[in-house]
């Protein structure tokens, strides 16, 4: 694939056949990557599909068992020192120095990437202002919130200003409002036109962030598109139903094929049906539907739809139902 | 400038990627220069750490000042007849035995370092492979010094007065030095290989007890048994212990020196290219 250079120049990630086995396990069992320049590329996968070590091969952090792969068309195999240079990095784990403050971090940083002493100290103050790490910027990092060392993370990260930052579930452990925060500050650097290639659990923060999307399941690529395509494939939403009476599944199931057109996804539990909708309004629909056959029910929601729907409609397996994989890379 | 293919096998300096700020030039390993200021900068951080964890500093504080009064009192009436008499052949080789103390601890650190989240950005740096290893390694001579400066000290208390006068007591401080450096790659090598920090203290102490007491640190070698002498006459300790005695008693640099800025110089040579090969795979 791409012998045209000129075609591997628009491309800031290409990966073919990609393999790495821990033992009998093949964490990662031969994934296709292309990620466009200037674009977010969300890699969306539960635990242990894989993402991780993709990313870790893909940063030089961990030797490729098979496959070849280039960033901004430099070969990762032949040249890390190079690719190092294009790439930042921001773990899963914040991997900055507990036993510094943020400030003695960034210029310990900006010192081994090159940066006079000024230059580091400047740079350094630059970033704590953009992170808003200011006040807390002569802290140890072991007095930091979690929500603070993510943001130091990712500010460690661009003090090379590399045009192509890898982020592994940045947001992952985070509450809602910092997960928030992260989601804005990773906005911005696309303004600034970074090219973002992200792992994350969330099928709202693929959506939120990325242009577009490959889901990982068990170290393979089950499907890859834009957000909306992805969802067009499971519904834009979901409505979960529990039938009073399980014994009616199958009338029930009938209903909603013709109310809706589209085939119900039953759960474990007895009389729990979920309905995939192209928009949420048409509940009302299939919920008077079900009144008409005086099918009675227990509970109705309506959900967006979880990974774990995804899954269901792309693999057709739930996201936690294989657990075998553990994360090994770690 | 076209891109440089994955076919292309450079030799050159530099390779061009072709990045949306436009064609960056990008050098393919890191100059000596860089190395040099990287390995700085990550001394610049083990010093930090230290101030920050004094207990650092316990064993090349404390350890001399006892080691070298218990010695000098338990062992010098019955070896040389009076402490006094013991202090010239018992100061070099406690001097000996806190260096490499001192160096095992280089490695136990090394070790607990690794498994912080910081090495996983470290390797993601493009910067050199040896720069996490060298810059400790840099910040440990502070470690070396102390341990050096006071066991001379703690001996010139006691009553010892070196026959090298100044210029020897340098000499003899400087190869301490020098000789713990060196062989703190032994020590960094088992720190990148060991699983644990636990490990690598086990095996330090495995490998610094014979080094030290199986030498001629602290009793004179004609006193050991003929098979023992042997290992004693060969064991590099030795060398360094004799070398140090001949700078700090006789101001006078014998072969021996030589022998053991040779002895170092192996060990580095050996254990220094191992310890950067062994980290780096080590993902």
């Amino acid at each position: 694939m791409n012998q045209n250079p000129s075609a591997t120049t628009e491309l800031a990630v290409s990966a073919t056949g990609l393999v790495k086995t821990f033992g009998d396990l093949r964490a990662v069992d031969g994934i296709d990557l292309e990620v466009r320049r200037g674009e977010v590329f969300g890699v969306l996968g539960p635990n242990g599909a894989g993402k991780t070590t993709m990313l870790q091969m893909l940063a030089t952090l961990l030797p490729m068992d098979g496959g070849h792969a280039e960033i901004f068309g430099v070969d990762v195999k032949k040249h890390p020192h190079v690719v190092r240079q294009l790439v930042g990095v921001t773990g899963q784990y914040a991997s900055v120095d507990e036993n510094l403050t943020a400030r003695e971090n960034l210029f310990l940083f900006g010192r081994l990437l090159g940066l006079e002493k000024k230059k580091a100290r400047a740079t350094g103050e630059d970033l704590l202002a953009r992170f808003g790490l200011e006040e807390a910027g002569d802290k140890q990092i072991k007095e930091f919130s979690g929500g603070m060392r993510r943001r130091l993370d990712l500010a460690a990260s661009l003090i090379h200003r590399p045009p192509l930052i890898f982020l592994d579930e940045p947001t992952t452990g985070l509450d809602p409002r910092t997960r928030g925060q992260m989601w804005e500050t990773i906005r911005e650097l696309v303004a600034s036109g970074c090219t973002v290639l992200l792992t994350t659990q969330y099928l709202d923060e693929a959506d939120q962030l990325a242009d577009r999307i490959a889901v990982i399941d068990r170290g393979r690529k089950v499907a890859e598109g834009t957000s909306d395509q992805l969802k067009s494939q499971v519904g834009s939403s979901t409505l979960q139903l529990r039938l009073l009476d399980p014994a009616q599944t199958s009338q029930a199931v009938d209903v909603v094929r013709r109310v809706v057109g589209d085939e119900p996804v039953l759960t474990p539990e007895a009389g729990g049906i979920n309905v995939p909708l192209p928009d949420a309004n048409r509940a009302a629909d299939v919920l008077i539907g079900l009144r008409e056959q005086e099918l009675l029910i227990t509970s109705a929601t309506v959900q967006k739809p979880t990974l774990d729907e995804v899954f269901m409609a792309l693999t057709g397996h739930g996201a936690d139902e294989d657990d075998t994989q553990k994360e090994l890379s770690r | 400038m076209t891109l440089l293919s994955s076919t292309s096998s450079t030799v050159d300096e530099t390779i061009t990627a072709t990045t949306p700020v436009g064609a960056q030039d990008l050098r393919v390993r890191p100059s000596v220069a860089d190395t040099f200021h990287q390995s700085v900068a990550m001394a610049w951080r083990a010093t930090k750490k230290m101030r920050r964890n004094p207990e650092q500093f316990f064993d090349v504080t404390i350890q001399p000042l006892l080691f070298t009064a218990m010695f000098a009192y338990i062992f010098g009436g019955a070896i040389s007849g009076s402490v006094a008499d013991y202090l010239p052949i018992i100061i070099p080789g406690i001097l000996a035995q806190t260096a490499l103390t001192a160096c095992m601890a280089t490695g136990i650190q090394l070790r607990e370092d690794m498994d912080k989240g910081v090495f996983d950005r470290f390797k993601s740096l493009p910067i050199a492979r040896i720069a996490p290893l060298a810059g400790p390694a840099m910040a440990d001579l502070l470690r070396y010094g102390t341990a050096a400066t006071l066991t001379i000290g703690t001996g010139i208390a006691m009553g010892y007065r070196p026959g090298g006068g100044v210029l020897g007591v340098v000499g003899g401080w400087l190869l301490t030095i020098v000789a713990g450096w060196s062989l703190a790659w032994i020590f960094t090598y088992l720190g990148t290989v060991a699983r644990s920090a636990q490990a690598v203290q086990g095996i330090s102490m495995m490998i610094m007890f014979p080094l030290t007491f199986l030498s001629n640190a602290f009793v004179p070698a004609d006193t050991l048994p003929g098979w023992l002498q042997t290992f004693v006459n060969v064991n590099p300790v030795s060398h360094v212990v004799t070398a140090v005695r001949d700078l700090l008693n006789d101001g006078q640099l014998t072969a021996q020196v030589g022998w053991a800025l040779v002895g170092c110089a192996v060990v580095v040579a050996v254990f220094l290219p191992l310890s950067v090969r062994s980290y780096s795979r080590k993902m």
